[in-house]
């Protein structure tokens, strides 16, 4: 781990000799919003955004994939036999990340790459990503990294950490393929002094942070009494069963799989899922175990606020970047789902009588 | 707090006490300034929720269809019609529903009002007199709200409720409006013209369906996007899958449509996708002088034939 100095002047020449050895992706604003792009010959990243609408866990993690093609053709001798399209798998860096999104992507791994099954395309992508966060200063009134187990200068998940000090960024290089970013980029002005300074950025952004989101009671509840904690209904109520809240969290990792084929062709595709929508659990009898929207709500928040918690023993799963908040078109706000299922206790169970 | 509110509560509390419904739909205040959360009330001693501001933009007929039990709703003026609509659509069963009826005082687009504070974070808004006052760190800005509203609000020219079983407030005036300068910029194109804009309107669509799923006209059991057998639309991103969903929902709301604006006021990634919804609105003003849901007796269009229907179309 060592800290440089990036003067901004010499910002632009770096990002295009990064373009030589890497496919540079960051936030560029299109229309109303911030989000991840590939950056052309020419195009900088734009650092003006508080956080992008999507996360960008699409950079790893298309919303459709293509996983094999196939033909049907019997005229064809590989009839009927799945292959792998070409996939690009060069070096890649996201520049700009926040350092919620880049813990999401730790979390996500836990999906993608176990002890059993490491999925190919998932961890290909993931292996030739190098990932370079930009450390928030100025959070936003939705953000609750901190109560999330983040934070505005969290280095989970990333190779180098940038502070933007006006004239600089200062560099924390945190791993080696970091080391190999900034080298790409030919920058290499050490700034030695530079760690106690970060510090202090740090706790002052973490201090601006909005917290209050307790979810330190979590792991002691029941599972089965939290399940049917009365207060579900009235959480869900309002809830429309859109997936903006799934789509846009950079830690939901669902997908369903789709065969399509025009004539004998065809391609079989993963495609982003959402549990909010009823067809992501309705079985083939027409049966669906999770038929109602309460039912669907409640997974929502079981999932990421107490299965994960207890499957995995690492905190929650969400990094509190505040889209889902932000974004839900009824305004339904995990932080006070969070608050709810924190503070739940059982009614004590009556007398027979 | 707005007299509504007051009236909203006072309503409340006296149908659920007397037993007259089961539960009362309105909104409570959000989280998020700017917006109000839609709540299902049943116990009178919890009426006090319940508030009306320029923020309830979201349009609870969309929450009445299928329910069995008695249900009061607030309703301004689109939500109303939509209401009539379900109950010519037979969702909704007149004798068990009771409708507050809200002369609407427009509502807030929170997306222009974050561009008005130069895209700053919002964490207090007060209203008064037709002036919107947003505060956050460090400023204080007071803001028009004509220059706010949602944009199907700036056009309405329906505010007041087409039924209601109690009103609170006198019926608010209407304002002429050209409802559909913009769709005829579209319709002035080029075909070629004409895709490209579409093509790029629904760019940025992710398939979330925020926006059939806010819509109250989309109540269908299995949605045509979620068939499996056969399956008409292809799940991805694929632009002719999304503009394939995007059109063929449109049409589903020939007729219907209120331009209540739930949809663009739900889609995360500010789609305008009333361009749509409102070509059919005006071809059928001008094709059967019809305006959607303006009274619970009367079938759509599309949905009946008279001998004096146009036929000019069929060629």
């Amino acid at each position: 781990m060592r800290f440089l100095k990036i003067a901004k002047d010499d910002w632009t020449r770096g990002v295009e000799d990064l373009k030589k050895s890497f496919r540079v992706f960051g936030p560029v604003k299109e229309k109303e919003a911030y989000d991840f792009r590939l950056l052309d010959k020419g195009v900088l990243p734009d650092f003006s955004f508080q956080n992008t609408r999507l996360s960008p866990k699409s950079t790893v993690y298309p919303q459709s994939e293509i996983l094999f093609e196939y033909t049907l053709d019997e005229s064809k001798a590989d009839h009927h036999v799945h292959k792998v399209p070409e996939k690009d798998y060069s070096p890649r860096v996201i520049l700009g990340i926040r350092p919620c999104d880049a813990k999401a992507f730790e979390l996500v791994r836990l999906n993608f790459d176990t002890p059993e099954y490491k999925d190919p395309y998932w961890l290909s992508a993931y292996e030739a990503t190098t990932k370079v966060g930009l450390a928030c200063d100025d959070p936003c009134s939705t953000c609750f990294c901190t109560s999330a187990g983040s934070g505005p200068y969290d280095e989970a998940g990333l190779d180098v950490l940038l502070a933007d000090r006006d004239d600089h960024f200062l560099a924390k290089v945190l791993t080696e393929k970091g080391e190999a970013f900034v080298s790409a980029a030919g920058w290499n002005t050490e700034a030695p002094d530079a760690e106690a300074g970060f510090e202090k950025l740090a706790a002052e952004a973490e201090g601006k942070v909005p917290g209050g989101v307790p979810t330190d009671k979590l792991a002691d509840k029941e599972t089965v009494a939290l399940h049917g904690a009365d207060f579900w209904e009235d959480v869900a109520f309002s809830c429309i069963n859109c997936g903006t809240c799934t789509y846009l969290c950079p830690t939901c990792w669902c997908f369903d799989i789709q065969d399509e084929v025009k004539g004998a062709e065809g391609v079989r595709m993963r495609n982003w899922d959402s549990c909010m929508f009823p067809l992501f659990t309705l079985h083939g009898s027409g049966h669906n175990p999770r038929a109602t929207k309460v039912d669907r709500v409640r997974q929502r928040f079981m999932h990421k606020l107490k299965y994960f918690v207890d499957r995995y023993g690492r905190g929650i799963q969400c990094v509190g970047c505040g889209r889902c908040v932000s974004s839900c078109p009824v305004n339904i706000d995990i932080r006070r789902v969070a608050r709810l299922m924190n503070e739940f206790e059982p009614a004590p169970e009556k007398c027979p009588a | 707090m707005s007299d509504y509110t007051q009236k909203i509560r006072e309503t409340a509390k006296k149908l659920l006490s007397e037993g007259k419904v089961d539960a009362v739909i309105g909104y409570r205040e959000g989280t998020l300034p700017l917006m109000a959360e839609p709540c299902l009330v049943k116990d009178p001693e919890k009426v006090d929720q319940l508030v009306f501001n320029s923020f309830c933009g979201v349009n609870l007929a969309n929450y009445l269809p299928k329910r069995k039990d008695r249900v009061a709703v607030v309703a301004k003026g689109c939500d109303s019609r939509n209401i009539a609509l379900h109950i010519v659509e037979n969702q909704v069963d007149r004798e068990r529903l009771f409708v507050i009826g809200a002369p609407c005082t427009r509502m807030v687009d929170r997306r222009k009002v974050a561009a008005a504070v130069g895209g700053r974070e919002i964490s207090g808004v007060s209203e008064q007199d037709g002036k919107l006052t947003v505060s956050g760190p460090g400023y204080e800005q007071t803001v028009d709200k004509k220059d706010v509203l949602q944009d199907n609000c700036s056009i309405c020219i329906h505010r007041n409720p087409v039924l209601a079983d109690e009103m609170l407030g006198e019926k608010l005036p209407e304002q002429e409006a050209d409802r559909y300068a913009d769709v005829r910029e579209v319709e002035a194109m080029s075909p070629e013209e004409r895709f490209a804009h579409f093509k790029d309107l629904f760019s940025e669509c992710i398939r979330c369906y925020a926006c059939r799923n806010a819509c109250p006209l989309c109540y269908c059991p299995t949605c045509f996007v979620d068939e499996s057998k056969p399956q008409w639309v292809g799940k991805s991103i694929d632009p002719t899958d999304t503009m394939t969903f995007h059109f063929l929902r449109a049409f589903h709301c020939a007729g219907r449509c209120t331009d209540c604006g739930a949809c663009e006021r739900a889609c995360p990634v500010g789609i305008k996708v009333r361009q749509l919804t409102r070509k059919l609105e005006k071809d059928c003003l001008g094709l059967f002088d019809w305006e959607a849901g303006m009274n619970p007796d009367v079938r759509p269009p599309l949905d009946t034939w008279r001998p004096e229907d146009p036929e000019e179309f069929i060629k």
